[in-house]
């Protein structure tokens, strides 16, 4: 079933910069799919696009519902964890909820359960400051998570993170996804990050940025891909494809 | 450890300067000694305490009604940019100009003297709680901003549960410098009113004790006036230090 078909949309800046030119995707219900490019190329704006945070200039999206997303059915998770500085764990996973008007108390087991999907439970009552960098983007994961969305957008979620907790990170993340099962996109510029979660790889031209192939993968969705001969394979694909992309992107 | 030099120092500095006194002979109307300026004070103790009372009245009255009008209009400037537009160029006007050379004409104008006292304040106080506010208000990243949008929240909800929590250490910061200069402004407003005032600040008593020569009275209202100014600074922070711990963050 099509979540939400992207049609030819382009948009451009205030300041001139065309970010994004006549770019086409078709994004199933249920599938996990990547926005791959380098810094720059559009995959942001995209995704901004889809949120309704941001509205294209030329070309349309259609949802396949024909309603759209209601206000909280859209989980949103930013390069930043971008938690309110003040308040606790709880009180920033409980935030979607509480703008939706759900009180403290109907939200208590909602919020404690996502906060333990992403393994953080017993740290309900810490403050972000407390929080290494990996658990406070679990807490952002688990805000995302909490009004059960239809449609999870993640903006490269990882990129500020170490190596080590970045694997940890990603293997939850296909777990997550196989949990929730809700339809992610996940933007990123890592080939690695991009062929180990994504059942559909999105390339995207440099700026400004168009769809330049897409990639299906049929590896298993869990932590031992990684070790798999066809993990090394796909990674090589991909890196053949944007490598073409970036070739035409120069061209154009 | 901390509380030490600062204690020593002082007391080194009132050691010189009762010695200089003693040995030059200086006559109490020129240099009063700090023991003459602590009989001074001892000699009419509830007249001066009164002045001081009737002072941080003035200046607590106007930082109270300071902080209303700086919060509220630096909300108003954050909320719309027509307010931003017609609001700020004024508040930096009101803030450039030396209340000196207008308190006399509020003083003529708004007609009751303590009404007047604290609008000099007012003015003097106001800029620093609006401008810090106003700062943190617009201090929250895109990013939740955009999280507070995909979640259908209102301009209240944003206000009420991001801005406003946001802008607490600003506006704390900016209450600190305000109860300063609201103590400034009251003292200023005295001097200008004069004897045709309210006629029983701390500042109308230093003008009163020059006059009458009284001069190390008017030392003792000085003493008390900068012992205010430091109490001010040390609560305004302390009450600071405490509500962001209690919440946790800043």
């Amino acid at each position: 079933m099509t979540l939400l078909e992207i049609e030819g949309v382009g948009r451009r800046f205030a300041t001139g910069t065309e970010a994004l030119r006549d770019a086409s995707l078709t994004i199933a219900a249920g599938d996990f799919v990547a926005l791959l490019g380098p810094s720059g190329c559009g995959k942001s704006t995209l995704l901004r696009l889809i949120a309704g945070l941001d509205a294209p200039d030329s070309g349309a999206l259609r949802w396949g519902d024909g309603a759209g997303m209601a206000a909280g059915e859209i989980g949103f998770v930013f390069q930043d964890a971008t938690l309110l500085p003040w308040a606790t764990a709880a009180e920033n996973v409980w935030l979607p909820l509480r703008l939706r008007g759900v009180s403290r108390e109907a939200a208590h087991d909602a919020v404690w359960a996502a906060l333990g999907r992403v393994g953080l439970a017993g740290f309900e009552g810490a403050r972000p400051r407390e929080l290494s960098g990996g658990m406070r983007m679990r807490v952002s994961i688990a805000r995302a998570l909490v009004g059960r969305p239809r449609l999870l957008l993640m903006d490269e979620p990882f990129a500020a993170l170490d190596e080590f907790t970045r694997h940890g990170l990603q293997d939850d993340m296909l777990a997550l996804w196989r949990d929730v099962g809700c339809t992610v996109v996940f933007v990123t510029h890592s080939i690695y990050e991009a062929s180990f979660l994504a059942r559909r790889i999105v390339v995207m031209t440099p700026r400004p940025g168009r769809i330049a192939a897409e990639i299906s993968s049929a590896l298993a969705p869990e932590a031992a891909t990684r070790f798999s001969p066809g993990y090394a394979a796909l990674v090589g694909e991909v890196t053949g494809v944007l490598r073409q992309a970036m070739a035409v992107g120069q061209g154009a | 450890m901390s509380r030490w030099p600062p204690t020593i120092a002082g007391l080194v500095g009132l050691a010189v300067w009762q010695g200089a006194v003693w040995a030059t002979g200086v006559p109490a109307y020129l240099v009063p000694g700090p023991v003459a300026i602590v009989h001074a004070f001892l000699a009419a103790p509830a007249l001066l305490l009164g002045s001081l009372v009737s002072t941080l009245v003035v200046t607590f009255t106007a930082l109270g009604v300071a902080t209303g009008l700086g919060v509220g209009m630096a909300v108003a400037i954050t909320a719309s940019r027509w307010a931003r537009a017609a609001i700020q160029p004024w508040a930096v006007a009101l803030q450039v100009t030396p209340i000196v050379a207008i308190a006399p004409l509020i003083i003529a104008w708004v007609g009751d003297p303590f009404a007047a006292l604290v609008a000099c304040a007012v003015i003097v106080a106001f800029f620093p709680i609006f401008s810090n506010t106003a700062i943190g208000l617009a201090s929250p990243p895109a990013e939740l901003l955009d999280l507070f949008r995909l979640n259908g929240a209102g301009g209240w909800a944003t206000l009420r549960l991001l801005r406003l929590p946001a802008a607490l250490p600003y506006f704390l910061a900016g209450l600190r410098i305000s109860g300063g200069l609201a103590l400034v402004g009251a003292v200023v407003a005295e001097f200008v009113a004069g004897a045709g005032g309210f006629a029983s600040g701390l500042a109308y008593r230093i003008l009163e004790s020059g006059y009458r020569l009284q001069i190390p009275r008017m030392f003792a209202a000085l003493v008390l006036l900068s012992a205010a100014g430091i109490a001010i600074d040390a609560t305004l922070s302390g009450v600071g230090r405490v509500l962001l711990r209690r919440r946790g963050g800043a």
